[in-house]
């Protein structure tokens, strides 16, 4: 990025994949001037060609996916802020580096002005390239930076304390995602992070220094000044001229903003048959919704190839398992720097020396970064070559990388659960590092514990089951549909299960999308599709009423009409969608005059003539959302108010419209919508919330009362309809969640896998979410990850067997006393009695459903319950071995 | 469907979003090609430090 130098020979990062070393041409002096090739004269293996041409290669494709990603903005140009002059305005991006343990200061937290010193106030700067048509062509806002600037505020807290002082300038505070608004709340109350509404001016350099001085201008109009030491402009996204020309060059349509353009209904489909697009290409978004339309884009671009799925693929060759049955222990013991994350604090080399010094370790090593794919076939070859038959790793967390090291074992031939891993990481390192020494001296006990263990490790056997090709879709709304529409265009038998009379949940109330698309048209379109597709069945009035099974085999029971069934399904997916709150402020239900934002669809949907008489016209934004009781931002209503104000404008150009509004979240090229009603005359007016509108009938008159943000002025408006954007609520459903054991948060929505990587699943394998059951969202993003929860589900359904997990529980029936604690107390329905035979009324497990957890193994009284790979004997060991000395 | 359909997909762009686009078709049974222009793929996410609300190193 330009922060320091790097050389013409170079590796992008310790953990590059692949971890190759490249040559860069524009400042390789030998390229350049032909002189030097000091790297080919050095390099042991004669890796270095300077004669490689650039070649050209065709592929032959069924379907393409674009996915070129974006560039940040170079706020160069803009010489207010002075970025290319003063070191100590940086970019987000850069700042991210200078908060990254691998980047140019190793974490550490400092200008970039010759005195490198801690800065002590940090500003940033909003909407930098985005939202904004005069020094750049960028309206549209880029939808990330808001909640990347209050993280890097957060962060940098943690790094210099409590005592950095952090200001966000800006417009509009845009936190729209899941758990983001909490976030922004606890930056505010909890960190301090100081928001300030404003429009900055310039920036200055104080004279003789190079501290900045911030002029801005407040809401009411006054000018502004403050001293900071650093400012970090928050860049937006855009895409890149070259990647525009390439599209171009497609002939694949783009937008206003320069990006793909697609239809709300087919989200991920460009202008150009059989070519799809994600990322950012699609539309300015943030990781989880890049990872949402990335795997919509993989079903689409599957969907069309369905028949020719496995035909060009190949199988990984399996190495054979080497068998340890009589071997005695050999175990390695690998022990990572992680960069400086580890090594920066524990001794490395002296716990590898010491782990080479415990009973059984035939050998130790230290890693730079074991998680690299040049470490992991080192590995690998090193247990081949030395035989090694138990290994342990001293890194990070099993959590993220036990899976990895795991698959290095296999690839050496050597059974998976004989492995563990010490954490001196995350408990130790990160916790222990103003204690070196004490950290290098728990690192050594963490190793011994874990060495203790492995050599009572035993391999495991995983057993193979086969996955029922059939998928069960919760709720028949537009992302049900979408997901169930995408799964049987995959081949896959799909059953939507829905509790009401229809298809189409909350999409049958919509009147039309931002882009201006007929949503009742487009709907009947879908459910036409979804009606006559011969692979999908569609169960009316239907509820669960219980479920039983795990990934792969699911029995799902079915109620209808007092008509019970059995639903044999491999894959779930929960698409139980989302309703309007019921407003009980506002006056709202004693006048015919004030109605929610769907009843004003309704009436736009039923043509109705009243519209165009209407003189006035108010919306309130954040009806029920962003309130202490409901945290959190229903994502859709500014858009839909929006848009609604300028229909309203369409039908009556001369009508007085309003929308009182706390922060205006129309993000991407909705801002454009924004733009356009301000434009036509919509007038905006913020309001807080501890001082809301105040809304009164009086003598036949709707009356609605603000406080004007600019004037400072309270303004009475008389009004003909009320519009309130009611916040999106989702239909919690405790009991469909206990079923399938699927989490909740404390709004109703469902827990995904993972909030960036995992957005479409769940932790409980073979179950899925999409739509607004996950978080608000629009017609185009519900349909996204309709698409998305397929994808996922067809990667499953694909492989047509699965592997289950070798860590779980075991009884022995001699010692069970029959006491039936275990059955009650497993969560997955794991234990049951054994009917007939010696053992008969003794527990057993079933090795499918057990997740091994351990719980039954706590609560046995008779000690008949042993966990696989977490047994007696090896805890003990671990424990053991704690006790003794270095 | 015409015979001369190929199960293949050519994937442009290595950041996040094409990867996770090619891990989905590859577990799905089609053959990809990921195409990056520089010298590893991770794009722009790798540059990044940590991640809400995990706190994840985003690397």
């Amino acid at each position: 990025m330009g922060i320091v130098k790097r050389k013409s020979a170079y590796v992008e990062y310790a953990q590059a994949v692949p971890l190759k070393y490249c040559i860069d041409g524009d400042s390789c002096i030998y390229i350049q001037k032909g002189k030097c090739g000091a790297c080919k004269k050095f390099c042991p293996t004669g890796a270095v060609d300077f004669d490689q041409k650039e070649v050209t290669e065709t592929l032959k494709v069924g379907s393409v996916v674009l996915a070129p990603g974006f560039r940040p903005f170079d706020p160069s140009k803009f010489d207010n802020y002075q970025y290319a002059k003063l070191p100590n305005v940086i970019t987000a991006m850069e700042f991210e580096r200078i908060l990254s343990a691998s980047g140019p200061t190793m974490g550490h937290v400092t200008c970039l002005s010759k005195d490198e010193k801690e800065p002590k106030k940090i500003a940033w700067f909003q909407c930098v390239g985005s939202r904004d048509m005069n020094k750049c062509d960028n309206s549209y806002c880029s939808g990330v930076c808001c909640m990347y600037a209050i993280k890097e505020a957060v962060i940098a807290k943690e790094h210099l304390g409590d005592a950095l002082d952090c200001a966000i300038f800006f417009m509009d505070m845009r936190t729209h995602g899941k758990e983001f608004e909490r976030f922004y709340e606890n930056a505010s109350e909890k960190h301090g992070v100081r928001f300030i509404r404003s429009k900055v001016h310039s920036v200055t350099p104080v004279t003789n220094t190079d501290d900045l001085e911030v002029r801005y201008v407040t809401e009411d109009g006054e000018l502004q000044t403050e001293i900071f030491d650093m400012i970090v402009l928050s860049v937006g996204l855009e895409i890149s001229p070259e990647v525009s020309d390439f599209a171009k060059q497609l002939k694949i349509d783009l937008t206003p903003g320069n990006f793909c353009q697609t239809a709300t209904f087919s989200p991920v489909q460009t202008s150009k048959e059989g070519i799809f697009v994600c990322g950012t290409l699609q539309g300015p978004k943030d990781i989880p919704q890049a990872i949402i339309d990335s795997s919509a884009a993989a079903t689409a671009a599957g969907e069309i190839l369905a028949e020719v799925r496995h035909t060009r693929t190949k199988t990984a060759e399996k190495v054979p398992e080497i068998s340890v049955t009589n071997e005695r222990p050999k175990i390695g013991v690998f022990v990572c720097r992680c960069g400086v994350n580890i090594a920066g604090v524990v001794d490395v080399p002296a716990v590898a020396e010491y782990a080479a010094s415990l009973p059984y370790v035939e050998y130790a090593t230290d890693n730079l970064y074991s998680c690299s794919q040049d470490t992991q076939e080192t590995m690998a070859q090193i247990i081949k070559d030395k035989n090694l038959n138990r290994v342990v790793v001293a890194a990070c967390t099993p959590k993220t990388h036990e899976p990895l090291f795991q698959e290095t074992l296999v690839n050496a031939g050597v059974n998976k659960y004989l492995f563990e891993m010490a954490n001196i990481r995350n408990q130790n390192s990160w916790v222990h590092k103003n204690n070196p020494e004490l950290a290098t001296k728990k690192a050594k006990d963490l190793v011994r514990m874990a060495v203790h263990k492995v050599a009572l490790m035993e391999p495991l056997e995983e057993a193979e089951l086969q996955i029922n090709p059939t998928a069960m879709v919760v709720g028949g709304g537009i992302s049900g549909m979408a997901a169930a529409r995408s799964l049987a265009r995959q081949g896959y038998e799909t059953h939507i299960i829905e509790k009401k009379s229809q298809l189409g949940g909350q999409a049958l109330n919509l009147y039309r999308t931002a882009k201006g698309e007929d949503v009742q048209e487009k709907l009947s379109d879908l459910i036409g599709e979804i009606e006559t597709h011969k692979k999908i069945h569609v169960h009316l009035d239907t509820e669960i009423t219980d479920v039983e099974g795990f990934v792969g085999n699911f029995e799902t029971g079915l109620s209808s009409n007092g008509t019970e069934e059995t639903l044999e399904h491999g894959i779930a997916i929960m698409a139980t969608g989302a309703t309007p709150l019921q407003p009980v402020e506002y006056s709202y239900g004693k006048d015919s005059r004030i109605v929610t934002a769907l009843e004003l669809d309704r009436k736009f949907i039923e043509n109705d003539s009243g519209l165009k008489d209407l003189n006035t016209a108010v919306f309130i934004q954040c009806v029920g959302s962003r309130e202490p009781e409901r945290m959190y931002c229903s994502r859709v209503c500014c858009t839909h108010s929006v848009d609604n104000a300028l229909q309203l404008k369409k039908l009556n150009p001369d009508m007085n419209v309003f929308v009182l509004y706390r922060d205006l979240r129309t993000y991407g090229e909705r801002e454009l919508l924004y733009k356009q009603a301000r434009e036509q005359g919509v007038i905006f007016i913020r309001y807080t919330l501890e001082n809301k509108p105040q809304v009164n009938i009086e003598n036949g008159k709707l009356l609605v009362k603000t406080v004007d943000h600019v004037i400072g002025r309270t303004l009475e408006i008389e009004t003909d309809l009320l519009a309130l954007a009611t916040a999106v609520i989702p239909n919690r459903d405790d009991k469909l969640a206990n079923f399938f054991k699927v989490p909740l948060n404390d709004d109703g929505f469902f827990v995904e896998r993972h909030a960036k990587l995992g957005p479409s699943e769940f932790a409980t394998d073979g179950v899925f979410l999409c739509g607004m059951a996950h978080y608000p969202k629009p017609i185009d993003e519900s349909i996204a990850q309709g698409q998305a929860a397929a994808s996922r589900g067809v990667t499953l359904l694909a492989r047509e067997t699965i592997f289950t997990s070798g860590t779980i529980a075991e009884t022995d029936p001699m010692l069970c006393s029959q006491c039936g604690v275990c059955v009650s107390v497993c969560p997955y329905s794991a234990p049951s009695f054994i009917e007939e035979g010696p053992f008969a009324e003794k527990a057993q497990i079933n090795p499918v459903l057990c997740k091994g957890c351990g719980l039954c193994v706590a609560s046995c009284r008779s000690g008949a319950i042993h966990l696989k790979g977490f047994d007696n004997d090896q805890i003990f060991a671990q424990i053991y071995a704690l006790n003794e000395a270095v | 469907m015409p015979k001369n359909v190929i199960g293949s997909v050519m994937v442009a762009g290595g950041g996040i979003a094409g990867m996770q686009a090619a891990l989905d078709l590859a577990d799905s049974g089609y053959y990809v090609y990921l195409v990056e222009k520089g010298p590893s793929i991770g794009g722009r996410m790798s540059q990044l430090d940590k991640t809400f609300p995990t706190n994840d190193c985003a690397m």
